[in-house]
Order: structure tokens, then C-alpha cells, then sequence
């Protein structure tokens, strides 16, 4: 499902160079129509490659606007069915809608601490030169399985 | 902006350790990193970075959209022995234990740091049942029950994986060391030394710009390759593969420019998968206990299940491997009895009889999540059809083929290996090129056989199994040696086999040609004088779909048709010179393609050198369907040499590090 903005609601991320949805798109799909002369609409966003749109929602759940949503593949699902997230800081809510109607709603943990808050380093220890040819990272994490070492059976 | 589209800026840089993609494996390796840079600092060593991205790391790399699941994780109950048998199973057999076993007993220390930085990891309480990641439960590392959806998953609340990682990668490596949208398309081998790396080029996918970065060390980890075989969606739906559609094969092209030695590139992934939106199955099979059947409602594994004393010892484990799955199911397909089922409603009905309405409606939400956590696709589908999983079961189809050394596949780069597990010192097969090692390990951990180039991820290859946390660890372990290599090589210093001249002109070369003859003719699209990339990758895909064992002849190959591919993609590199690019968007797609051609030309190669079906399920030469043990049981390696642009294939003995007859007791 290729993801399409919405004409009424994108505001070209109010006139800066670049989008919100161009900063975030892994595939570099979207693109801003500074003078209207590919769309026809102005200082406005838009998918210039849907053939190639992996539906990865990443545009949809970052657009301050909320102004992106998809159509499904048209080559290959019937029209009618809506998909839409709002993300929030640590957790995200889903509206589904089926072609026949049918509604559901979902919402889903995302993180369990505030956004931009992690420190990578706090409380780790510094590394330790002598051990770089060693097995192991800088910190553990509780997490290394040193094995059974006869199971190792060249060695 | 300084530079014009005819006339980029030309920006050279000089860092000591370049890390090449923002993927989890560039992730892992920027935050391993940093802490031995201070360190290094302090004995005099002052180590310069830099990370660049063709994307913007929150959502680069194959985790963007997110995942439902963590698919390794050994915990505490199981061996890393354990973990490298699985993988050298599911792989039939042929891959490095010594690569897994490493992976195997470093990955959890990963997926504890996820949780700790704030990823949601499902727990099961003492009662057995199940909860989300947000209930502030007892820590993995803290001895808390993650839900195992298999005997090596984890399940998670991971819409915000990658943006969880990136951001501890990123405040790690610090904002000045990272350029984002940077695409690099070349790396670049040192003046006097052909089999050292000196740096790489590339450009901006946002101005007129072109870098070249000077690197004693560089990490390539720019993920797998998607959409060289024909997709069986060719409209809109082009772009929803499994795997992501910008994953273009640069890890692998360029370190084969590189003079890197390649292993297994005749190994490929065909997932089965739910149809057209290829939405995950495994918590389906697993969680769910859904069975797949054929039209009739029969369960195709047990009814063909005779088919997997075709194929010893590999068909005979528990979970015989990946292909041969796909095996049994293809005879169902081939001889008429489609579609094939996920059997839906039979699983949601019975678990229903022994659950709550409280726990139907959390398992109502944990099937949806399922897909909505990491492929919203499928979730279109199923709502454009009216597809509700308690009421209508969902067709399952194998995808077209990928390459990839991270998930169930293990095409990828030979890099050096650790030291202490007991992996082979020297080659006994004859034919391998004189100038590369010979053991399965040469002094640091992840690097290629080209100096100072490393690789981790996707690019590993014959490991595979190692997902997203397992190419966090893999960057994790480069990073290290990296910095290792850089100390010991303190006096070195890099010097460009070409000149910046030279690369700036063949990295605009597409923008050259757009520009010299666009108005030749009246349709930009349509020019005796270039072709667009587009048009080029549907000639790459038609050419690997219909002689190269993709969906058009139901994954089935051989000599004549490979011999005929061959030819045609000797002429696609030849006319790929001509791409154009109209803009900065077809440049980056031009070289994308670039990159794909040289991959697929890869994985011909090696599928054609290797006289058997290893992967039966995944591709079957037909003038050699058996897997010959006695003759094939080893690694097909090649280099490639970009002044004559051919690979030279050969073999290299394999050797078991751990007992994998325990897999069939």
C-alpha cells in the first residue's frame, strides 16, 4: 500500500528545506514539491516512487500533520480497508477498518522509557585494553553464555 | 549548495574507522566502539570515526518497520553449541561453527542492553501467562522468563526496535560523526597494496555532493539484496518484498570489487510466507500452533513426509531444514493441489476452548500485533479481503528468492574467526588463490580477506540464524577488532589507488550521460543513448526469474539456462555503464541496480560451480538434483577481479566444531 498525502492537511512541514517525511523514509520516497510543478500542489509532499513503498509506516507514524496514510497495493488488495497508526512516546494506537466495515482497535507498548532519555554509557564501566583479543564486550550484560567446553569438540 | 548537478562538490575526509550503514550491525559496532576509542585514547592512541548512512538511522536497515519478535536469544537453558548446530541444520549442513558458536555466547548481552535502554520484551509470569513488554516485570537479565515463540525467539513489543537502538548507537558515536543520507557506492583499495582497503566514495542523496573518506578500517554492513528475481507483485506491489526493497546487495558488490573473498552465494532465502503481503508465519506456527495445509485441508509435512529421507541427515532432526520445508510444500503446489493454507481458524477455535474471553481477546491482539509491529502490509491485505483469521484462513506462498547471510540464508563475505573454539588453521582443499588465508582465521575478528575491511550483519557470511540482535553482536565484536587493527597499524597510511578525479567522474557518470543526451529525443524515458535504472532492474530480474531458478520455473535451473544468463548479464554490466540518472533520487537508485547486477552475477556463478541442489525448496539444479555429500559437502568461495570483472569460483573444505549427530538422536 503505497502511503499518500493528504492535499488539505500537509504544510510542506511549515516552508524548511526538508520534510519530516523525507528525513525519516528509508527508501528516499518521499519528496517535497517546492513549486507545485510536479503535483500541481505547492510547498507539499508526496511519494514520487509508490512501486517501491515497502508500507513501512515509517512517514505515516512520524508526520506531525498526520497527513500520510496508505492505499492499499492497488495491484493486489480490493479498495475499501484503512490501516492507520498514532504514535505516541510509548505506545502506539491502531484503527483498522475493513472493506466491509468492520472495526478494530488496538494499542501497543512501543517503549518503557521516555523517548531521547537513554544514556548509553551510565553506570558502565570503562574498557579494558588488555582484554581486546578476548572473548566478551567492554560490559556484560549478564548475558554471556560461556558454553560447555566439551561440546567443542576440535579444540 | 556549493555543487550543481552537473558539477558536484567534491569533499574529501581522512578518519581512521569508517562504519559504512545504520543498520543493527552499525549500531552495535558504534556503541562497542566508542568505549575502546577512550580507552585507546589513553594509551596515546587517538582514533578518529565516522558513520554514514544512505538512509536516517531510526528507520534504516532491514529492522525500520520494526519486529514482533527477538530470534536469537539462547538464555540460560541452552548451549551456544546448541545454537550453531540448529544453524548448520537449517543450512543443510554446511556452515562456520566456529562463526555461530562465537555469535551464539555473545547475543544475549545485546538483547539486555535493548531491554535495558527500554525495548518491551514479553514475560511469562509463574502462572505461564503471558504478558507485554510494559508491565515493568523482572529484567532478562535478571533472571526475568522472556515467551519463547520457538526454541530460539523471543517475543517483543518492537515497533520502536530500531529507533531504540539508534538512538543509543547514535548518542554513542556523538551526531558530528555521523552523516546521514550519504550513499556510498565504491570502496577504494590502497595504492600500494591491492589487498588493504584505503577508503570508499560515495554521495549525497540531498546535494550535489561527492565524499571521499580516507579509512584504515571500515565496517561494510549495508544489509542483504532484495529484487534481483522478478517479485510476484509487478505493479504497486514491486515494493513490498519480504525483505526491504533498499537492501540493493552493496555489502556484497563492493567488497567483491574489494577483492573480498565471497562463501555460499549460492545460497538464497525463500520464505514462505502469507500471500502478497508476506507477513510473518512464525508466531503463527509456533505461538498459535497453526498447521499449514494444502487445498483438501491436508497437513503437507505429514503427508510428504517420506520426501525428507531424500535428503539425509538433514531431513531427519526435529525441525528438518528451511528448504525442505519449503520442499514438501512445493510438491503440493507443482502437482495441483493449491492454494496452500495457514490453517487459521482450526488454531484460534481450539486454543479458544481452554482460554478465557479475557485471554481470547489479548490473543486476538497479540495475531494482529503480530503483523502490525513489523509488517502493516499484511495487515492491509487481510483488511481489503475481509480477512478475519477466526473466520477465514489465509493463503501462504514462497516469496521470489533473496540473498542474505542474517536470517535463513547464509550467502555473505569469509571473515576471520575467533580463535579459541577450535576451527581449522589450514585449507585442505587445492585451488584457493595463494594470496588468502588458509585457516579460518587470520588475527581479527570480522575482518575480510582484504586488509582493514570488515564486515558483520548480513555481509557474514556461512553463519546465518543471527537476526537482528545477532548482527548487533556481530557489529559489536567488528568494532573491537577494528580498533585493534588500527593500533597495530599506527604507521599506516592509506593512499588511493585512484584518483579523486577519476571517482568523482565514475560516481556522476549517470548524471554525465542524462545531461549529454536528454534532448536527443522528445520522451526523457525513451533514448537509444541511456538506459534508466528501472527498466535495468526489470532486465536483471526478468533475465535471474526465468534462467536463475526464480518463481517462473518454480525455483528450477540448469547448465544450458545458466550458460544463456550468463551471456545476457555479461551485456546488462555492459549497457549498466549507461545508466542514466535524472536526478539525485536515479543516481541512487543506478547504483543501487549497479550493485544488484554484480550479486546476482555472484550468486549465477556460484550455483553453477557447485554440481548439486544443496537447497532443495530454495533452488534445484535439475541437471543435478541430489545433494552429494561426498563431493559438495564444503564451502563454494570466489573472488572477483574488477580488471577483468570475472569471479573465480572454488572450494574450501568444511569442518564440524561441534557434534551434529546429537541434532539426530
Amino acid at each position: 500500500m503505497p502511503t499518500f498525502v493528504r492535499t488539505e492537511k500537509c504544510d510542506g512541514c511549515k516552508g524548511q528545506d526538508k520534510t519530516a517525511c523525507m528525513y525519516i523514509c528509508p527508501h528516499d520516497l518521499m519528496k517535497l514539491d517546492k513549486d507545485g510543478s510536479e503535483t500541481g500542489h505547492a510547498m507539499k509532499a508526496f511519494n514520487q516512487e509508490p512501486e517501491q513503498c515497502w508500507e513501512c509506516y515509517s512517514c505515516v507514524k512520524i508526520c506531525p500533520q498526520q497527513a500520510i496514510e496508505c492505499r492499499h497495493y492497488a495491484d493486489i488488495v480490493p479498495l475499501g480497508g484503512s490501516v492507520q497508526p498514532l504514535r505516541g512516546t510509548d505506545s502506539i494506537m491502531w484503527t483498522i477498518k475493513f472493506r466491509n466495515g468492520v472495526m478494530k482497535r488496538f494499542k501497543f507498548p512501543i517503549r518503557t522509557t521516555p523517548e531521547g532519555s537513554i544514556d548509553p554509557y551510565a553506570g558502565k564501566p570503562e574498557a579494558d585494553m588488555s582484554k581486546i583479543e578476548d572473548t566478551g564486550f567492554f560490559v556484560t550484560c549478564n548475558g554471556y553464555r560461556a558454553g560447555n567446553p566439551s561440546e567443542l569438540i576440535c579444540k | 549548495m556549493a555543487g550543481e548537478f552537473g558539477n558536484p562538490e567534491v569533499v574529501e575526509e581522512s578518519v581512521d574507522i569508517l562504519l559504512i550503514g545504520g543498520g543493527m550491525a552499525c549500531c552495535g559496532a558504534a556503541y562497542e566502539l566508542m568505549r575502546w576509542l577512550e580507552a585507546a585514547k589513553k594509551d596515546g592512541h587517538d582514533l578518529s570515526v565516522k558513520l554514514v548512512d544512505k538512509a536516517a538511522m531510526d528507520r534504516s536497515g532491514a529492522v525500520a518497520q520494526g519486529l514482533s519478535a527477538i530470534n536469537t536469544y539462547i538464555g540460560t537453558e541452552q548451549d551456544p553449541a546448541d545454537y550453531a548446530r540448529m544453524v548448520s541444520n537449517d543450512l543443510m549442513g554446511i556452515t562456520r561453527d566456529d562463526l555461530a558458536y562465537d555469535l551464539g555466547r555473545h547475543v544475549d548481552e545485546s538483547v539486555h542492553l535493548f531491554e535495558e535502554w527500554g525495548l518491551p520484551i514479553w514475560k511469562t509470569d509463574e502462572n505461564g501467562e503471558r504478558h507485554d513488554g510494559s508491565k515493568g516485570m523482572t529484567s532478562l537479565a535478571d533472571g526475568g522468563k522472556p515467551v519463547r515463540s520457538g526454541k530460539w525467539q523471543i517475543m517483543i513489543n518492537g515497533e520502536s526496535y530500531k529507533w531504540i537502538v539508534a538512538e543509543a548507537a547514535k548518542k554513542a558515536l556523538g551526531m558530528e560523526n555521523i552523516e546521514e543520507r550519504i550513499f556510498i557506492v565504491k570502496l577504494i583499495n590502497d595504492k600500494n597494496d591491492p589487498n588493504r582497503i584505503a577508503g570508499a566514495v560515495g554521495f549525497s542523496v540531498r546535494e550535489n555532493k561527492v565524499i571521499v573518506i580516507k579509512a584504515k578500517a571500515i565496517l561494510l554492513a549495508a544489509g542483504g539484496c532484495v529484487n534481483i528475481f522478478r517479485p510476484r507483485s509487478v505493479g504497486e506491489g514491486t515494493g513490498r518484498a519480504w525483505y526491504p526493497v533498499w537492501n540493493s546487495g552493496s555489502t556484497y558488490s563492493m567488497a567483491a570489487e574489494a577483492g573480498a573473498e565471497l562463501t555460499l552465494m549460492e545460497n538464497r532465502f525463500v520464505p514462505t510466507r502469507f500471500k502478497d503481503g508476506y507477513g510473518p508465519v512464525g508466531a503463527w506456527f509456533l505461538l498459535f500452533k497453526a498447521k499449514a495445509t494444502n487445498a483438501f485441508g491436508e497437513v503437507y509435512m505429514d503427508r510428504n513426509k517420506e520426501m525428507l529421507n531424500d535428503y539425509p541427515p538433514y531431513g531427519a532432526a526435529a525441525v528438518p531444514a528451511s528448504c525442505l520445508r519449503n520442499h514438501l510444500m512445493l510438491k503440493e503446489m507443482k502437482e495441483g493441489r493449491g492454494p496452500i493454507y495457514m490453517d487459521t481458524v482450526t488454531a484460534l477455535a481450539n486454543l479458544r476452548k481452554t482460554l478465557s474471553p479475557r485471554e481470547v481477546k489479548h490473543l486476538e491482539a497479540e495475531a494482529w500485533e503480530d503483523f502490525l509491529d513489523m509488517c502493516v502490509g499484511q495487515c492491509g491485505i487481510w483488511v481489503g479481503e475481509n480477512i478475519e483469521p477466526e473466520k477465514k484462513n489465509s493463503e501462504l506462498m514462497p516469496t521470489e528468492p533473496y540473498l542474505l547471510g542474517s536470517h535463513s540464508g547464509c550467502c555473505g563475505i569469509w571473515v576471520s574467526g575467533p580463535t579459541d573454539v577450535g576451527a581449522p588453521t589450514e585449507e585442505t582443499e587445492a585451488g584457493v588463490p595463494e594470496h588468502l588465508p588458509s585457516g579460518w582465521n587470520w588475527g581479527y575478528r570480522g575482518m575480510t580477506t582484504v586488509n582493514g575491511l570488515f564486515t558483520a550483519g548480513d555481509g557474514v557470511g556461512a553463519s546465518g540464524h543471527k537476526f537482528s540482535s545477532g548482527s548487533h553482536t556481530e557489529g559489536r565484536m567488528a568494532a573491537k577488532s577494528m580498533v585493534k587493527y588500527c593500533i597495530d597499524n599506527k604507521d599506516l597510511t592509506p593512499e588511493l589507488d585512484t584518483s579523486v578525479e577519476d571517482l568523482v567522474a565514475a560516481v556522476y557518470q549517470p548524471v554525465k550521460t542524462f545531461l549529454e543526451y536528454k534532448d536527443y529525443t522528445t520522451a526523457i524515458d525513451v533514448n537509444p543513448n541511456y538506459i534508466t535504472p528501472k527498466m535495468l532492474q526489470f532486465r536483471l530480474q526478468k533475465i535471474m526469474d526465468e534462467y536463475v531458478a526464480g518463481i517462473a520455473t518454480y525455483y528450477q535451473t540448469n547448465a544450458e539456462m545458466m550458460k544463456i544468463a550468463g551471456e545476457k548479464i555479461d551485456m546488462l554490466k555492459e549497457d549498466a555503464k549507461k545508466m542514466r540518472a535524472k536526478d539525485l533520487h536515479e543516481l541512487l537508485r543506478a547504483w543501487e541496480n549497479y550493485h544488484r547486477i554484480l550479486t546476482a552475477e555472484a550468486h549465477l556463478k556460484h550455483i553453477e560451480f557447485r554440481q548439486e541442489s544443496r537447497y532443495p525448496g530454495f533452488y534445484y539444479r535439475t541437471d543435478k538434483n541430489f545433494v552429494d555429500e561426498e563431493n559438495w559437502h564444503c564451502f563454494v568461495n570466489s573472488i572477483y577481479d574488477k580488471e577483468t570483472q570475472k569471479f573465480t569460483c572454488f572450494k574450501r573444505a568444511h569442518k564440524d566444531l561441534v557434534d551434529k549427530s546429537k541434532l539426530f538422536k
